[in-house]
């Protein structure tokens, strides 16, 4: 492979050059980051502010001017798209450290402590029999809306998921011969836990984080249509499309362009996920 | 517990280690007693199933459940001179006792160190958690134990990590790592049992020369007789959670004076003996059946249905271990006789 060759002979090249080397995974890498980028640099991509009203304006169709058109209120949704990919984008990004902060704690209880597996796991069972939005929009209702709330909930939604990859790579890696030998030569338990198994399973981590960060992203813009999420008054995809949603026959751009950034940003973060599975796990691995 | 002789440092003393299940209990350890002393070598040899794992894992308190110590003593001395049971020790005496009292060395060289850290990062870590030292001093330490476990340029390999090594070297450093807070007792359970011949030969004799620097004494556990008689002072034998023969190392392989003893002996390849008159290769002699499963146990000797010296007395009532010449126990009616 090319990847391969590019690199120094006698090292394994890196994972981003490895990543490269894949088409999927590259386009979804390059997509993501542009995502990303365009979030961040939002002030200096568009002369709008995004909450700029403007009576004048409302509800212009795409135009060179206004290049996503206008909403009812005037306001361009261009300017609107980037600033809510902030939010959206470090929502996502939150719930994803929530999510693997509960998860690994969940997790390596589960798989490395044979007592605390059957309790736990039936905890993680119930947690997981419940619907994602479900589960997210009772927690928002008890915990109240907020931006914060919601990271909460979506958090503990989704730390079922990685403490069920953890649980898993832990029972394998605690079966190793070196972590009996650290046990053996009396290494304390929570050095073994972070040194000898969570140091081993970054890789699942890694993966399954990606896509939980998609999930994420869906699972705020669904909170947000419903209105029992964010704040409508500040920008994100979701709580955009929620906003234009009485305008879906007239105005269809409200809820197209912001829908758009959501397929594109969660299709990358797919595609990601899936390149560093198969470069990660060798056994998944479709082309080997 | 104040009855160890000063000269011992390990004493296993009718020790009974059983796997019960709800069905059934598996006595993988039945009633095991030895001595070990100060500065020398015991191995404890037998099959697959006889038992010298658990005995090891009994005495390092790492069994896994449904397995628990039924009763017996394990008396072990430490470097202080006090005495203490091993077989009534919780998690916390233990962690006190591991790594710098006792170390164990295992027998997958390729697995027991963690890939993810340099060999010297790991070396290092055992002396930082057992000594109040900087990282430099723990560095510089683990730097000195892959001399003393003789890797060659050792400065430059205390950066490698375990891939990069072959089996015989990690074997070295894991027996570095072990060594590296000085324990006055080392248990190898078949360190050598994954390695090729010439590397088998070569880490004997790293053990037998760190012992004499060390002046650690050593519970070696292996299947191997070959290796027995490289290493050992005293030799246990096991059959089915039992010790069948018990004797110094000369003697033992001079006569067996336990039949399953003198089977193993024979299975081990012998140019001589193993070629006729004609210069034909005879069939290598290997013992017929099997060991017995140990929930279901032969009513008289356990290895009785394996025997060629079997009497009807033996399969009545289970032989005793009992003095079979000087220095030495043996668990058989006939031992005498043979």
């Amino acid at each position: 492979m090319a990847a391969v060759a590019s690199s120094a002979p006698g090292k394994t090249p890196n994972l981003l050059i490895r990543l490269l080397g894949r088409p999927t995974a590259a386009i979804g890498l390059i997509v993501i980051t542009l995502v990303v980028l365009a979030a961040i640099f939002a002030p200096l991509l568009t002369p709008y502010n995004p909450a700029q009203l403007s009576i004048v304006n409302r509800l212009t169709a795409p135009n060179p001017e206004f290049w996503l058109g206008t909403d009812d209120l005037g306001r361009d949704i261009f300017t609107r798209v980037l600033y809510a990919g902030q939010t959206s984008l470090s929502v996502a990004f939150a719930v994803v450290i929530v999510a693997s902060i509960l998860g690994i704690l969940l997790g390596l209880v589960a798989g490395f402590f044979r007592k605390a597996d059957a309790p736990v796991s039936r905890v993680i069972d119930a947690m997981m029999s419940f619907p994602d939005i479900l589960l997210a929009i009772a927690l928002v209702a008890a915990l109240g809306a907020s931006a914060v709330n919601v990271v909460i909930a979506l958090g503990i939604v989704y730390a079922p998921r990685m403490a069920r990859v953890v649980r898993a790579s832990t029972l394998v890696i605690r079966e190793l011969p070196y972590v009996e030998a650290a046990r053996a030569l009396a290494v304390p338990t929570p050095v073994i836990l972070v040194r000898h198994v969570l140091r081993n399973i970054t890789s699942p981590l890694l993966v399954q984080g990606t896509f939980i960060f998609a999930q994420a992203i869906l699972a705020e813009a669904g909170l947000s249509f419903l209105g029992v999420g964010i704040s409508p008054d500040i920008p994100t995809w979701g709580t955009m499309i929620s906003g234009g949603r009485q305008f879906m026959n007239s105005a269809g751009w409200l809820l197209f362009y912001p829908g758009l950034a959501i397929v594109i940003t969660v299709l990358a973060l797919q595609l990601l996920g899936d390149g560093l599975r198969d470069l990660l796990d060798p056994r998944l691995a479709k082309d080997i | 517990m104040t009855d160890l002789a000063p000269d011992t440092i390990l004493s296993v003393r009718d020790l009974r280690t059983w796997f019960k299940t709800k069905r059934v209990t598996a006595k993988a350890v039945d009633g095991v007693t030895f001595d070990l002393k100060r500065g020398q070598t015991l191995a404890v040899v037998g099959e697959s199933g006889s038992g010298k794992s658990v005995t090891s894992l009994s005495i390092m308190g790492l069994l896994a459940r449904p397995g628990a110590i039924e009763s017996g003593e394990a008396l072990f001395r430490d470097s202080k001179g006090a005495a203490h049971d091993l077989a009534r020790m919780g998690p916390r005496g233990f962690r006190k006792l591991r790594g710098k009292e006792i170390a164990m060395i295992f027998q997958e060289p390729m697995t027991s160190l963690n890939p993810l850290y340099t060999v010297g990062d790991q070396i290092g870590e055992m002396i930082a958690l057992h000594n109040d030292v900087s990282r430099d001093e723990a560095r510089k330490s683990a730097l000195d134990m892959l001399r003393h476990v003789e890797i060659p340029d050792a400065a430059n390999r205390l950066d490698d990590y375990p891939h990069q090594m072959s089996g015989g070297m990690r074997q070295r450093v894991m027996i570095a790592m072990a060594l590296s807070c000085n324990p006055s007792l080392l248990i190898a359970d078949e360190p050598t049992t994954a390695l090729d011949v010439t590397i088998q030969a070569q880490i004997l004799d790293l053990l037998r020369r760190l012992q004499e620097q060390f002046g650690m004494s050593i519970l070696f556990i292996t299947h191997n007789l070959g290796v027995v008689a490289e290493i050992a002072h005293e030799v246990v034998v096991m059959y089915a959670g039992r010790v069948v023969e018990h004797a110094p190392v000369v003697p033992l392989f001079a006569k067996q004076k336990h039949p399953y003893t003198e089977g193993l002996l024979a299975c081990t390849p012998n140019a001589e003996r193993d070629l006729d008159p004609a210069g034909e290769r005879k069939a290598l002699y290997s013992i017929p059946g099997t060991v017995p499963p140990i929930t279901n146990l032969p009513p008289g000797c356990a290895f009785e249905p394996r025997c060629r010296y079997s009497i009807s007395a033996c399969t009545k009532v289970p032989p005793q271990l009992e003095p079979a010449g000087p220095e030495r126990l043996s668990r058989c009616l006939r031992s005498a006789e043979i």
